[in-house]
């Protein structure tokens, strides 16, 4: 299997402006990451807000370059800061946002949203980026009546599976999903959750997916890093990870992730009764 | 006697295509000292129904009722001034987004004392007493530093944790927690949710829960009501819900938990909806 992504000592600092009475600071959002993910699996990055986990997502979807370290994508090294952002890589990577209210602009209709990608990094005639786009709704589960509509005419299960098509209408390799879930309904996170699954098996599309909900991480992941302060405390596959913790967050996580068997409510009732 | 006695509530809201019917007639009892979870999707009308109990929807919104009655006193009957000592200080209420919910133009010291000031009639020394044994009781570190913080120098759970503290100040027969956790991260969830649990048993209030986390009402509730749009499908103690759920929607719901997923695929919703229930 071809690698299609890999960090190599990946850094990102920000530097806090200073005023008239303080100086200038650093932060450290990513201290050093490595990592790298196959075609058609998943990595998930876990962590509480703050842990950099967003930051790191940026730096893979080619919106902001590191501070210092090695981004390669499909094996070929990219510096965003140096060398700008060809149509090429951003026709290869992609991303979705966690909230599918604040991603979509209120004031374009739903082919619109769609066919932009295609205007900006490619140079289809307008009668083929109709035909990718209403191709694109009916694979994410809408219908053609939906091209015309805008994003306030749908619920947010319904504008997470758009900003989904938008994300896909470039083919990409790799699809960055920010929290794509975290936002919606129990029953409606199941059903986008399923539409990921099911457009991976059929693209061999490269996940990464950032979650803080470990149940999620547990359902859809091949590999699970756990970011902590900017650094990556635990990363392994799944099953390593969630059966033989070795950091003591990792722990404190899993600890604190509700439970919802019937064993665990015995217990708990018990405990209240004494 | 039932704290919070509820029958066949309904509210509906004026729009421009006519009435919509938020709640069709929910019926919702609460003992002393009980956690009760109420669970659904947003739309189900679960925070409708206890913003109605507040008395804090809409000049739209329309709510009938053939019983409101809390610790004895019909809430129907009571005029806008009568409810206000009622609400706040017997029945107390904390709401999802903490950063929200805390008035940023004020420190959080004002307006924990607040509370005090207008139910409880405390002097200044009495309020700024009573303010950091709350803080202390919430699990703030230098509280009284604290009471002199605005919201935005907090993090969200710090800001909860004020809020629980401003909920709880004189002492509420009844808490209501709206979705309490859910802008938080899973280890503050932790924290908070044991607070909530913790205060509970200590003061012997009554805790309605509400929640779309099934995870939550796992670890904290005594009994769960289960609404869908604006109905009541299932009420049911919290192990016998988790244990044999009744309703095809409490199942559907159950199964679509990441956490019980069998086969590659979840199953959502609406596969399970309109199937009959096994040997029904």
């Amino acid at each position: 299997m071809s690698v299609v992504v890999e960090g190599k000592n990946i850094k990102r600092d920000y530097h806090v402006g200073g005023g008239l009475m303080r100086g200038a600071r650093t932060v450290h959002a990513v201290k050093g990451v490595s990592f790298s993910v196959e075609q058609g699996k998943t990595l998930a990055i876990v962590g509480e807000s703050g842990c950099g986990k967003s930051t790191l997502a940026r730096i893979i979807t080619l919106i902001d370059p590191a501070t210092s370290g090695d981004l390669l994508i499909d094996g070929h090294k990219v510096d965003i800061a140096k060398d700008g952002l060809s149509k090429e890589m951003r026709r290869k990577v992609q991303i979705v946002f966690q909230n599918p209210y604040g991603s979509l602009n209120p004031r374009q209709k739903i082919g619109d949203i769609l066919g932009e990608p295609l205007i900006i990094n490619t140079d289809k005639p307008a009668e083929e980026r109709r035909e990718l786009a209403h191709a694109m709704l009916k694979k994410v589960g809408l219908g053609p009546e939906h091209y015309n509509r805008y994003p306030h005419m749908f619920s947010g299960g319904q504008r997470q599976r758009i900003a989904i098509a938008r994300a896909l209408m470039l083919n990409p390799r790799l699809l960055v999903l920010d929290e794509p879930v975290s936002a919606l309904d129990l029953s409606v996170q199941a059903q986008v959750l399923n539409l990921l699954a099911d457009l991976q098996d059929e693209f061999e599309l490269t996940y990464v997916f950032i979650s803080h909900d470990l149940s999620v991480v547990r359902y859809i992941a091949d590999d699970v890093m756990v970011m902590y302060f900017g650094e990556a405390v635990e990363y392994g596959p799944r099953d390593e990870v969630f059966s033989n913790p070795q950091h003591s967050y990792t722990k404190t996580l899993f600890a604190a992730t509700p439970r919802a068997d019937v064993a665990s409510i015995k217990a708990r009732l018990a405990k209240k009764a004494a | 006697m039932p704290l919070l006695d509820i029958k066949n509530l309904t509210v509906s809201f004026d729009t421009s295509t006519g009435p919509f019917l938020a709640v069709k007639g929910i019926d919702l009892s609460v003992e002393p000292r009980e956690v009760l979870a109420i669970v659904g999707e947003s739309g189900s009308g679960k925070s409708v129904s206890m913003l109605a109990v507040m008395g804090l929807l809409p000049a739209s919104a329309t709510v009938t009722a053939d019983r409101m009655s809390f610790d004895g006193v019909d809430l129907l009957g009571l005029d806008a001034a009568e409810r206000r000592k009622i609400v706040g200080k017997d029945i107390s209420m904390i709401f999802q987004e903490p950063i929200a919910s805390l008035n940023p133009c004020f420190t959080v010291g004002f307006q924990i004392e607040e509370v005090l000031r207008f139910h409880m009639g405390m002097d200044r020394a009495q309020r700024r007493a009573r303010a950091i044994e709350l803080l202390t009781l919430v699990g703030i570190p230098e509280p009284a530093e604290r009471l002199s913080s605005y919201p935005h120098q907090m993090s969200g759970g710090q800001c909860q944790r004020v809020m629980i503290a401003i909920a709880i100040a004189c002492n509420p027969k009844l808490l209501i927690a709206d979705e309490p956790t859910t802008a938080l991260d899973v280890t503050i969830q932790k924290q908070i949710l044991d607070l909530l649990v913790r205060l509970q048993a200590e003061y012997g209030m009554g805790l309605i829960m509400i929640t779309h986390n099934m995870g939550v009402v796992a670890e904290t509730a005594d009994r769960v009501i289960v609404q869908y749009k604006g109905t009541k499908m299932e009420e049911a103690g919290v192990l016998s819900l988790f244990e044999s759920p009744k309703s095809n929607y409490t199942r559907a719901l159950l199964s679509a938990l990441p956490d019980n997923a069998t086969g590659d695929r979840l199953p959502t919703v609406s596969d399970m909806m309109f199937e009959p229930a096994p040997g029904a």
